[in-house]
Parts: C-alpha cells; sequence; structure tokens
C-alpha cells in the first residue's frame, strides 16, 4: 500500500441531536478509486462534507497527506450532487467550468487566457466542448454532471471527491465517467465516490467503505466486498437493496 | 404639466433635476443589488429589511429629535441590519424555516416601528410631522445632497462589485463549492447582504418601507428574461431600475398628487410584465410561438413520412396515390398537404398526390435532421 492520501480520525458530527457520523476512523491509500455505499441517511455525503470542512464535525480531524485540509485545499477537487445548485442560473458551461480555477487564483484576481484553455481541455475531455456556450438550464442531467466533472477536472487536484456523479445519467455518460475516473485512477489520483449501485461497485473501484452512520468496513473490493458486510451496513434485506 | 412638457422642464429645474437624477440613481443601484438577491432565491429578504428599518427611523428621531435626513436613515441602516443579522441567526440557529424567519422578524419590527411612530405623533412637539412619509416615501424631499449620497453609495457598490465580480458569482451559483475553494463566504455573503440593506436604506426616503421591495426585485426579474449571462442581468437591471425611476417620476410629476413612490413600482412592474411576455428567450408569446411552430412541422414531417411509407412500396417513387388513402392518418389536412406542396415535397393533381424526388430525400433523411437539429443549437 502506498502513501496514505486522507485520514479521518474520530470524526462525529451531528444535526441538532442526532449523530449523522459516529466516531469514524478511516484511511484512504494514495491511489485508489473508492467507493462510499451505504442506506439514505447513513451520511455519506456527510463524511465528504465535513472531510471538506462545508460541515462543521463535533469532534474529530481530518488530514490530506498528513496536514489539515486548510492548508492542502489545492490537492482537493470537489464534484457536489448536481441537484445541490440552481441550474437556471444565468451562465454558460464554460463559465461553470472556470470555476474550477478560483481556488488556485485566489481572491480578486480574474481568470485569464490559461484558465481559459484549462476550461476547454476539460471540457474536450468530458465531451462537451460543443456545448461550451450552452446556457446550462439547457442541458440535459448526464450534461451537466459531465460539466460539475470537467469543473473538477480543471482544479488538477490529487484527491477528487465525488457526490453521487452518476445519479439520473444514461448508461454512456455513467461508463464516460467512470472512464475518466479510471485515467485519473491510473494517473496517480486518489477519487473517493459516494456510489448508490451496490452491482456495479465490483466493476468500477478498487477501493469501497461501507457507511452506515458508523464505519462498517474499508478496504480492496475483493476482499472485503462480501455478503456479511452488505448485511451489517444494509440490514437483513441487502439483496433487495442489490436488486432494486 | 404633461410629460414632454415634464422633460423640457427637467433639462432646465432644478428641484425636478434633483428628483430625476436620485430616483434614476436608486432605480440603477437597487436594480444592480436586487440581481443578487433574486439569483440568492433571498427576494423576500428585501422586504424584511425595509420593514425592519422602520423602528430605526423613529428611535433616531426620539433620541436626537431633530428630522436631519441623514440620521434617521443611520438609524434604518443600523436597525435594518439589527433585522438583517436576527433573520440569519433565526435560520442557522433554530428549525425556522427562510419565510417564518423573515416573516416574524418583518412584523415584529413593523409592528414596533408603527408603535414608535404613533407614540412620536402624540407628542406635543411641532418637529414631528413627516416622519410618516418613510411608509411610502416623499420623492419631492430629495434634496441635492442626498442624491450626492446616492451617487457615492452606488460608486463605492459598483467598484466592489467589479473587484468582487468573481467571488460573488461563484458564491451565488455553488455556495457549499466556494466554500472548499478556500473562499470565506461569510465575508462575501456579508458583504452582499450589506450593500443591499444600504441600498434599501437609501431608498426608503423615496419609495417607503412598505413598496422598497419592489424596487429590488422588479427590475431584476425583468431582466432575467432577457438574458442568460449574469453580467447582462445585472446591467440590464439596473438600466431597467433606473428608466423606472425617471418615468414614474416623470409620470407623478405631471400628474399632479400622485405619489413618486408607487408610480415608480408601477413602472417597474410594467417592466417586469413586458418581459415576462415579450422576451424572446424565456418570454411567453414567443415560447408560444415557438410551441405552436413546432408542432405544425412536426405533423407535416409525420404526413410526409407517412406517404414516405406508401410509397417506399413502389418501385417508381412519384407514382401519384389518391388522397383519400391518406384519410385513416390522423395528422393529414388540406392545409398540411398545400404546405407539404409549396416545399415541392409533393405534387398535387386532382384527386391524387405523389412525392417529388426532393419530398423522398427529405422523409428518407427526416430522422437524421432531427439529431442534427439538436446538437446545433448552441
Amino acid at each position: 500500500m502506498g502513501k496514505l492520501a486522507v485520514q479521518v480520525d474520530d470524526l462525529t458530527v451531528a444535526y441538532n441531536y442526532k449523530p449523522v457520523l459516529w466516531d469514524i476512523d478511516l484511511f484512504i491509500p494514495e491511489g485508489v478509486l473508492m467507493a462510499i455505499v451505504g442506506p439514505n441517511g447513513a451520511g455519506k455525503s456527510t463524511l465528504i462534507k465535513s472531510i471538506l470542512g462545508i460541515i462543521d464535525p463535533i469532534a474529530g480531524s481530518v488530514s490530506i497527506y498528513g496536514k489539515p485540509y486548510e492548508k492542502q485545499r489545492k490537492l482537493v477537487a470537489y464534484v457536489p450532487q448536481k441537484g445541490s445548485v440552481d441550474w437556471d442560473f444565468p451562465t454558460t458551461s464554460l463559465d461553470v467550468v472556470m470555476m474550477g480555477t478560483y481556488g488556485s487564483l485566489g481572491w480578486i484576481k480574474r481568470p485569464g487566457a490559461k484558465q481559459k484553455k484549462a476550461a476547454l481541455e476539460a471540457l474536450e475531455k468530458v465531451g462537451m466542448l460543443s456545448f461550451k456556450n450552452r446556457q446550462i438550464s439547457q442541458l440535459s442531467g448526464g450534461q451537466q454532471q459531465r460539466v460539475f466533472l470537467a469543473r473538477a477536472l480543471v482544479q488538477n487536484a490529487s484527491i477528487y471527491f465525488m457526490d453521487e456523479p452518476f445519479q439520473g445519467v444514461d448508461a454512456t455518460t455513467e461508463i464516460a465517467i467512470i472512464n475518466i475516473l479510471k485515467e485519473l485512477r491510473k494517473a496517480g489520483k486518489t477519487v473517493v465516490v459516494v456510489h448508490h449501485d451496490l452491482q456495479t461497485v465490483p466493476e468500477y473501484f478498487d477501493w469501497v467503505t461501507f457507511l452506515n452512520v458508523k464505519k462498517i468496513a474499508t478496504g480492496p473490493v475483493k476482499e472485503i466486498f462480501n455478503d456479511d458486510n452488505l448485511t451489517k451496513t444494509y440490514g437483513i434485506n441487502y439483496k433487495v437493496a442489490i436488486n432494486k | 404639466m404633461s410629460i414632454s412638457e415634464y422633460f423640457q422642464l427637467v433639462m432646465t429645474d432644478y428641484t425636478l433635476r434633483t428628483i430625476t437624477l436620485g430616483t434614476a440613481v436608486l432605480g440603477a443601484i437597487c436594480g444592480m443589488l436586487g440581481s443578487f438577491a433574486v439569483l440568492r432565491k433571498q427576494s423576500l429578504l428585501g422586504d424584511a429589511i425595509s420593514h425592519a428599518a422602520l423602528p430605526g427611523i423613529a428611535l433616531a428621531f426620539l433620541i436626537t429629535g431633530a428630522k436631519d435626513t441623514n440620521i434617521l436613515l443611520l438609524g434604518a441602516l443600523i436597525s435594518g441590519l439589527i433585522g438583517t443579522f436576527w433573520i440569519r441567526g433565526m435560520i442557522t440557529k433554530t428549525h425556522l424555516k427562510t419565510d417564518t424567519a423573515l416573516g416574524l422578524i418583518l412584523s415584529l419590527f413593523f409592528g414596533f416601528g408603527m408603535l414608535l411612530l404613533t407614540f412620536i405623533q402624540k407628542q406635543p412637539n411641532a418637529n414631528q410631522a413627516g416622519l410618516d412619509k418613510y411608509l411610502f416615501g416623499q420623492a419631492a424631499t430629495l434634496v441635492e445632497k442626498d442624491v450626492w449620497l446616492m451617487i457615492t453609495v452606488t460608486g463605492i457598490c459598483l467598484v466592489v462589485i467589479l473587484l468582487f465580480w468573481k467571488e460573488f458569482k461563484i458564491m451565488l451559483f455553488d455556495a457549499d463549492f466556494t466554500k472548499t475553494l478556500g473562499f470565506n463566504i461569510r465575508f462575501i455573503d456579508i458583504l452582499i447582504t450589506f450593500f443591499i440593506v444600504l441600498a434599501i436604506v437609501l431608498g426608503l426616503q423615496t419609495v417607503g418601507v412598505v413598496l422598497m421591495s419592489a424596487m429590488l426585485l422588479a427590475p431584476a426579474a425583468a431582466a432575467r428574461q432577457w438574458t442568460n449571462k449574469l453580467g447582462t442581468m445585472i446591467f440590464l437591471a439596473a438600466l431597467f431600475g433606473a428608466f423606472s425611476g425617471v418615468f414614474g417620476t416623470a409620470i407623478s410629476a405631471s400628474q399632479n398628487n400622485l405619489s413618486t413612490g408607487p408610480v415608480i413600482v408601477l413602472v417597474a412592474a410594467v417592466f417586469v410584465i413586458v418581459s415576462f411576455i415579450f422576451s424572446p428567450g424565456r418570454g411567453i408569446l414567443f415560447r408560444q410561438l415557438r410551441f405552436r411552430k413546432n408542432r405544425r412541422d412536426l405533423k407535416l414531417q409525420k404526413t410526409l413520412q407517412f406517404m414516405h411509407s406508401i410509397v417506399a412500396t413502389h418501385e417508381n417513387i412519384e407514382h401519384p396515390h389518391a388522397i383519400k388513402i391518406l384519410n385513416n392518418f390522423q395528422g393529414f389536412t388540406r392545409k398540411s398537404l398545400q404546405k407539404l406542396e409549396e416545399k415541392d415535397w409533393i405534387k398535387i393533381s386532382g384527386q391524387q398526390w405523389a412525392l417529388t424526388p426532393k419530398g423522398f430525400h427529405q422523409a428518407e433523411n427526416l430522422y437524421n435532421q432531427q439529431i442534427n437539429n439538436d446538437s446545433s443549437t448552441d
């Protein structure tokens, strides 16, 4: 196993008094393509959001390559859930992708030719170059997801966190996206994906974390993706969850 | 005085010029900042802030005993800010939804403000009259220094928007993502909110507590209809706001005794209505027209395709067929046959029709064309 990309210690998150994540310890090695699976309300999105500092945990700490997240922002890219933004916002695909460069620009400085070039390349990579000037509300769900992915690619990070990138996309887009993720892994990047479709886990991912408020298990798909862990995570009816 | 006389007078009459300039600048800054409020889905925040400003005006008067506009507006600013941050606190700290928090603060502050106003009116002080003008505004009270204040604030606001353009845009679109990039979204948020409060307070004298939110929302809502670019939207909103101010003042000045604030708001409403109906991309009219045209085109294409399916069974594609055999097909009408003939896709002679080679070709490529159209519309 290579270097440790992400380390989560004793992470506990609660909305009001109900714990959403309970005492999570998690180690994500560099260069894996990892799925986070678990039932609805298991805290999958919350885990990503608290690693990224969007949600304040009540206890615990997160480090990225051994340092706190605040110091390592530039190593991390994020693809939020598609439904978390208003797609009727007056802007174009290219503009959204350019937003991925804002972090490296810092305050006030405007994106220039270099940033635009990077954004166009990212759009090309996700097959959306011909839609670069399209108003984002006129994109299909799958195209919107590709734009979000392109925005993360532009961040040119080492670790990618993605919240349900396959949600509501068709088979072609799903394959296109997973191919890009596999390419990222090949380039030595670490990719963490909140995932819902248990059937595709062995095919798409090499690492998996089972989550249901507590961490059930984490490790190589080949070793730990089994009935035992699925039952612990989803309860006795996990087969229903798979065949859904 | 007629409206054209008014516009002649604007050039020469000092008071009229001051008022017109004031309402125009006010409309512009409200339109600009209103765009942010609308895009953040905080449309009602403006309403709550303006109502929350009322007790500040009354308290400022009670404390100082003077009716100096700047002091009263300072009171409004403080009380508006308190109301705003109270709302934000309520939303983050309790289970209350945004609309509930807004409604609560709005009525609480407004009620308290009205109470203070009636208390002030009961006092044996000749100076007290006229505070209630802040309820509906009175543009006639604008003097040159008020307008200068508006221009200064608008200028600062413009500089801030240009400076933090990228930060404002990304936070409006995706606040969580902005946070992961390391931007302090609280700072950006407070900056926007502060300017919105400032613009509202500036407008209280002219438009008044009750109608102020319309000044923010109407130009922005109208501008959104015309463009898909944030910059253009803000520019248009400022323009619509300024025009509402000018025309509102013109109408109210030319029709004696019409109160300016409500007229400005009504003019802004006209901008909204016209935009909702006539804007080319999102307007109801053109959407309906496009819808009708698409349906007609599709009907025509379906008829052509049906004809093609009949013709395809014959060797000679130009072989004529009876119109009667089209009868069991729903999409066909006399009119659509004429249309098809106009396009030179079919030939009609008597009770018979025949496809032209062009029509045959067209029918064969129909499906491919649809796909091409779909991907080339940007």
